[in-house]
């Protein structure tokens, strides 16, 4: 009996040994790609790097100031495009979880998370850069929509599916119509997670290079005007990493950083969000 | 028959094909509290969520027969207008919990989009909850969410927020099963209070409880009301053996 019962403690021990190792495990990518990116990129980062434009091909110096310009305008109007139209969606499938037609969009949604980034930059090419015959910001935000609503329409449906129904029915039982219910009870009960939500698709579009190469290519210059092309970060890392130049290489380093740093800081902002909602 | 609120006619209630509940007739007479006895699965939330068109929101759910509220059948009148003259307390609490204590008290408001000033909401707010018995625990604390309050306390904060409406009718949908026995004690001493200015019909599980605060009892059994009198009289002298049998705990 005694034996037995050690037995089990150590076959306890060493699960949790295995859990904790494998979970170790999994996060030293995470760390090694930070550590490589910023110790080749940090030392490039100054205040010139991020304010001044590129110098013309070859000449050393310069900076990613029309890029990082570039990045939050095109994810800017990519977020305000997807983000309604998300929401709305992701209500609109937990609302009417029953009706066939909830059925068939929850596929097709799954199955547009699932088309390559590269297709969807060529679709926008088709559908908005050959009609307007040039490469434009507005298509590069169109793409990138495309392959944010699915993660903003999913986190919302997820979110709305969470909130307790004694809560929903108590808000019918006061008689309130259907519409306040859900924009003064569903939404604000779930406000943070569809934030969070919201804040997951924009960190993941931040980054995605395929869906601009075709769309809104890049500029050596800084360029405010959506129809026309604009540079990215993550275009420009591609562009610099591809190049011959090494000082381009060691750019394109400095840029990574900027971006992780960016994309870290949103999820902090994030996480900042739900611990205030919830005190 | 002045005194009867709501009459209950023909009433038939069904899941998709299941009929839950059958022919139910019954009359609840105002300012009494009427409780439904019954076993699980008996119908019992059914019925009540009938009486504020709750039941009619599931899915291939359906309601026959008249329900009349002073003469004027609910299933005629609009759902929302309902739902105001018959308030209802769940039997989990579930204050809003994104709203403060004071928003809670006025979620009817708010939810319906009628515009009060700050005046009236101040009073409406200290008027439900001292009715409520809540005003003196929370008055320091009105705009503090309210789902930091004890279960008792929501569930009190709940029916602050059901009195805000000025209800004829308020449905307590066991409304003590989820609290502990001195918020219930509480509860109960609330309800005998109330129904001065409200009609209450308390479904319950607890023979006890419905022996203690009810004037009224209808007993349920699967999905027919087998027996209504007043309570004295059923829980004294059941006419129906199934009653009886409940009563003395063979059936539940």
């Amino acid at each position: 009996m005694e034996k037995e019962i050690r037995k089990r403690v150590l076959k306890d021990r060493v699960f949790k040994k295995i859990i904790t190792l494998f979970t170790y495990l999994s996060i030293i990518p995470l760390f090694l790609i930070i550590y490589f990116v910023m110790a080749r990129g940090l030392k490039y980062i100054n205040l010139r790097f991020l304010t001044q434009l590129p110098k013309p091909m070859g000449e050393a110096g310069g900076g990613i100031f029309n890029a990082i310009v570039g990045s939050f305008i095109i994810v800017g109007i990519a977020s305000l495009i997807a983000i309604p139209i998300g929401v709305i969606s992701g209500i609109f499938l937990s609302e009417f979880k029953e009706s066939k037609i909830s059925e068939f969009i929850k596929i097709l949604v799954d199955t547009l998370q699932g088309i390559p980034s590269i297709v969807i930059g060529i679709i926008a090419y088709l559908w908005i850069v050959k009609p307007l015959k040039h490469f434009s910001a507005l298509s590069g935000s169109i793409a990138l929509s495309i392959m944010m609503l699915p993660i903003v329409i999913k986190s919302t449906e997820e979110i709305l599916n969470m909130v307790p129904n004694e809560i929903k029915e108590g808000a019918i039982a006061l008689g309130a119509p259907y519409y306040r219910v859900v924009l003064k009870v569903l939404l604000p009960y779930g406000f943070v997670g569809i934030l969070t939500g919201i804040l997951l698709g924009i960190s993941r579009i931040l980054g995605e290079t395929a869906p601009l190469l075709f769309t809104a290519f890049g500029n050596q210059f800084l360029n405010l005007n959506i129809f026309k092309p604009m540079s990215t970060i993550p275009y420009l890392i591609f562009v610099y990493a591809t190049s011959p130049y090494k000082d381009w290489h060691n750019q394109a380093f400095a840029a990574s950083v900027v971006l992780i740093i960016i994309v870290l800081s949103i999820n902090l902002i994030g996480r900042f969000f739900e611990k205030r909602w919830k005190t | 028959m002045e005194n009867i609120i709501l009459s209950i006619r023909n009433l038939n209630a069904y899941f998709g094909d299941s009929q839950v509940l059958k022919n139910i007739d019954l009359d609840i007479f105002k300012n009494k509290i009427t409780s439904i006895l019954g076993p699980s699965g008996c119908g019992k939330t059914t019925f009540i969520r009938c009486l504020n068109r709750l039941h009619e929101l599931v899915p291939k759910a359906r309601v026959e027969g008249e329900i009349l509220l002073n003469g004027e059948d609910i299933y005629k009148m609009d759902t929302m207008i309902v739902r105001q003259k018959i308030g209802m307390v769940f039997q989990k609490p579930n204050p809003f919990p994104t709203m403060s204590i004071y928003d809670n008290v006025l979620a009817g408001y708010i939810l319906t989009g009628i515009k009060l000033t700050k005046e009236e909401k101040d009073r409406i707010v200290e008027d439900s909850l001292k009715k409520s018995g809540l005003w003196n625990e929370v008055k320091d604390n009105l705009f503090k969410k309210g789902v930091f309050l004890s279960g008792g306390q929501q569930q009190r904060l709940c029916i602050a927020r059901a009195l805000a409406m000025n209800p004829e009718v308020l449905l307590l949908d066991e409304p003590t099963s989820a609290l502990d026995p001195i918020s219930t004690l509480k509860i109960e001493e609330l309800m005998i209070e109330l129904k001065k200015s409200v009609t209450i019909i308390l479904v319950t599980h607890n023979i006890g409880q419905a022996g203690r605060v009810s004037d009224y009892t209808a007993f349920f059994y699967l999905g027919e009301l087998v027996e209504f009198g007043t309570t004295t009289d059923i829980f004294t002298t059941p006419k129906h053996k199934k009653t009886e049998e409940y009563l003395i705990g063979k059936i539940g």
